[in-house]
């Protein structure tokens, strides 16, 4: 807390207020980062959700699986790949937003707006960001998934994973997106044997990227891969 | 890339790199390519030289893959793209494409009231001796049109021109009028996601944002509703505007409801203005009546409305006539809106984040709504030809007196319906309040002294 100079939303940049008195003095406080009107509009991911991917859940289901989870496990080849998918906030238009700043414009401070649930929520030995390719490292001069790790002050474990250039993921439809070829490759593997490894990504779509990551890191020896997103797209 | 097409994409400029469509390494090869340092330190602290912003909590660090240093970037103008410090900003020394004029370059048959016309002949003198120069046209005056014989003037002298408005909306009304008036011109329209991004034009329109990508362009550069941005915001544009036009050259600016500071010194003689204190119809302004109506917050947390309120309401609705009623935000109209409908069903809302913002507009103007509660977004701008217009909580801070003022001029836009009832609900009134009426009132007094208004 900062007597003397109002602190500022991070999103909407409004000066926040905060009740002042004895208690908000002398404890010592979480940092506060959005003010409560921003805070409003981030839709955390509440009631019944997909047992894998965290999706919620509607009448296309089976038992506690969405339609797409029991897709992919059917398959032998991806079955049991991704062990569970947590993210935070449901992809609003309001996420969406805050989103395409935070990546496309590249407002890379707006990551720490989640540290304070990042922290909380984020369990794993091993975390690795999603990597970019370096034509769109370069472009957008920043990886977001790292930023998001770092922002919350978590360590990111880099150059194990590896991309090789390919179009967007959101120019392609769902069937293009699973049949993808293999688009990461493991340089490294020895900070991930027998780890519970955590992959981290803004966004969970259909979670192919996700899964094609998580293939590897298993094959190459992690105990377990889960997966970490500020949305469920 | 030709050197032709390298002058036209960026004369008058100052763009990113990244938002050039071909790669940057086509630069190397003219010596006319200029280069700026996007972010520079003064004191050692950072100043954005395209925004101009130097508030030091409008600037975050990140790290740069691109140059490997953790560097400093500017969150204002970032809708733009990003600025940094491994940013340079690209423009152009040569001289900038030749313009072919045709024959006729005006070609607007119309004619202008007499109030029109007195602002046009001061509007094309000072495009013609690089003046400044304030239009303090009221709501409904038309202030395009008087435009048109300046603009022609000053592209009859190979002048480049620009209009800038806060809004695209008003962007994409203004561009149609002015092909129709000037249709041998080439026009580019410049908005956020515009295809005229690189076109270069003797006549550019443009939004207000859109002039940070511009430098040492103008040499009649016109600013329209001037007023329309909160402090902070109109700071960084005033910055975009100084570097978009030449040294040399005229600034118009065009407003209804000038600040207080700018009052101050049209009053004692330090700016130079034009009045047009009459609407093309030649009918006063309505006036608005102040009624007070009790503490209207604590009935609303009550689930009641006061009953003057009720009574207007039910007045309009009783003769059919459509309405605005404006509230302080979105919070207080969301608990009106259910004691409203128990009057009248058929109450509709519209806000700023409502999806269905455009199609409830739609329906207003097509007399599908009656009455229509709204934040102060439809403040400006929007025309409905017969409406009344009422503000709940008239004495809160969102209601400053432009504010006022514009909301009253919703009111008696149309030739067919002149007038309409202007009421401003309030708990005490405030300084805001009686200011906007004294403005309204001083202008309708004017334009009967200059013969403006029929009796």
């Amino acid at each position: 807390m900062n007597l003397f100079r109002a602190d500022r939303c991070l999103l909407c940049h409004e000066i926040i207020n905060l009740p002042v008195g004895w208690v908000s003095l002398f404890s010592p406080e979480k940092e506060k980062l959005l003010c409560s009107d921003c805070e409003g509009k981030l839709q955390p991911i509440l009631g019944e959700t997909c047992r894998l991917c965290c999706r919620i859940l509607n009448e296309f289901r089976r038992e506690d699986l969405c339609i797409d989870c029991v897709r992919w496990e059917e398959d032998p080849e991806w079955q049991g790949v991704l062990e569970r998918n947590i993210s935070l906030y449901v992809y609003n238009d309001f996420l969406k937003e805050v989103i395409a700043r935070f990546k496309y414009r590249g407002d890379y401070v707006i990551a720490k707006a989640f540290a304070n649930p990042i922290k909380e929520k984020l369990i794993g030995d091993v975390f690795i960001p999603i990597p970019l390719s370096e034509e769109r490292l370069f472009e957008r001069g920043f990886n977001q998934s790292e930023a998001l790790l770092s922002g919350a002050g978590i360590p990111a474990t880099l150059g194990i994973l590896t991309r090789v250039h390919t179009e967007k993921q959101s120019k392609k439809t769902r069937n293009e997106r699973i049949h993808l070829p293999q688009v990461f490759q493991i340089t490294e593997d020895t900070k991930i044997y027998g780890k519970k490894v955590v992959l981290i990504d803004d966004i969970y779509t259909t979670g192919s990227t996700l899964r094609h990551a998580a293939k590897l890191l298993k094959e190459a020896g992690a105990k377990s891969v889960e997966s970490f997103t500020l949305a469920r797209g | 890339m030709l050197k032709n097409e390298l002058q036209s994409i960026l004369s008058g400029k100052q763009l990113l790199p990244d938002e050039l469509s071909f790669p940057p390494s086509d630069l190397l090869n003219y010596e006319e390519v200029t280069y700026k340092e996007g972010i520079t330190f003064k004191n050692k602290k950072p100043i954005c030289n395209r925004c101009g912003n130097s508030d030091p909590v409008w600037f975050a660090k990140f790290p740069c893959a691109r140059c490997r240093n953790t560097e400093v970037y500017c969150r204002k103008c970032i809708m733009m793209g990003r600025i940094s410090e491994c940013t340079q900003l690209v423009g152009w020394s040569g001289p900038p494409p030749e313009i072919q004029l045709p024959d006729k370059i005006l070609e607007w048959n119309g004619t202008l009231s007499k109030g029109q016309s007195a602002a046009s002949i001061r509007v094309a003198e000072a495009i013609r001796k690089n003046k400044e120069l304030l239009v303090w046209a009221v709501c409904g005056a038309g202030k395009t049109e008087i435009l048109f014989p300046g603009i022609e003037a000053a592209l009859a002298k190979k002048k480049r021109v620009c209009i800038a408005t806060p809004r695209t909306d008003v962007v994409l009304e203004l561009v149609p009028r002015l092909k129709s008036a000037f249709p041998n011109i080439p026009i580019a329209a410049l908005y956020g996601g515009s295809e005229d991004r690189h076109v270069y034009a003797p006549l550019t329109i443009s939004t207000t944002h859109q002039l940070l990508r511009f430098y040492n362009a103008f040499d009649t550069l016109i600013l329209d509703e001037v007023d329309a941005f909160p402090y902070t915001v109109e700071e960084s544009l005033k910055y975009a505007a100084v570097q978009a036009r030449k040294p040399e050259s005229a600034i118009i600016y065009l407003t209804a409801t000038p600040s207080t500071k700018w009052q101050r010194e049209c009053r004692s003689g330090k700016r130079d203005f034009v009045t047009i204190p009459a609407r093309f119809h030649r009918h006063p302004l309505p006036v608005p009546l102040f009624e007070w109506c009790g503490n209207w917050k604590k009935l609303l947390t009550k689930g009641k409305m006061p009953a003057p309120v009720c009574k207007w309401v039910q007045q309009r609705l009783g003769v059919n006539k459509q309405s605005l009623i404006f509230f302080p935000n979105i919070k207080i109209m969301e608990k009106a809106l259910p004691i409203l409908r128990q009057i009248d069903s058929k109450v509709e809302s519209v806000h700023a984040e409502d999806p269905d913002r455009k199609e409830k507009v739609q329906k207003m103007r097509d007399n599908l709504i009656l009455i229509l509660l709204t934040t102060t977004i439809l403040e400006r701008g929007v025309t409905f030809p017969n409406i009344d217009v009422a503000v709940i909580g008239a004495e809160e801070d969102t209601f400053t007196e432009s504010a006022l003022v514009q909301i009253a001029g919703r009111a008696g836009r149309s030739p067919k319906f002149p007038t309409g009832d202007v009421t401003f609900f309030h708990y005490g009134k405030t300084e805001a309040m009686l200011k906007a009426r004294k403005q309204i009132v001083a202008m309708n007094r004017e334009a009967v002294k200059k013969g403006l208004v029929d009796p």
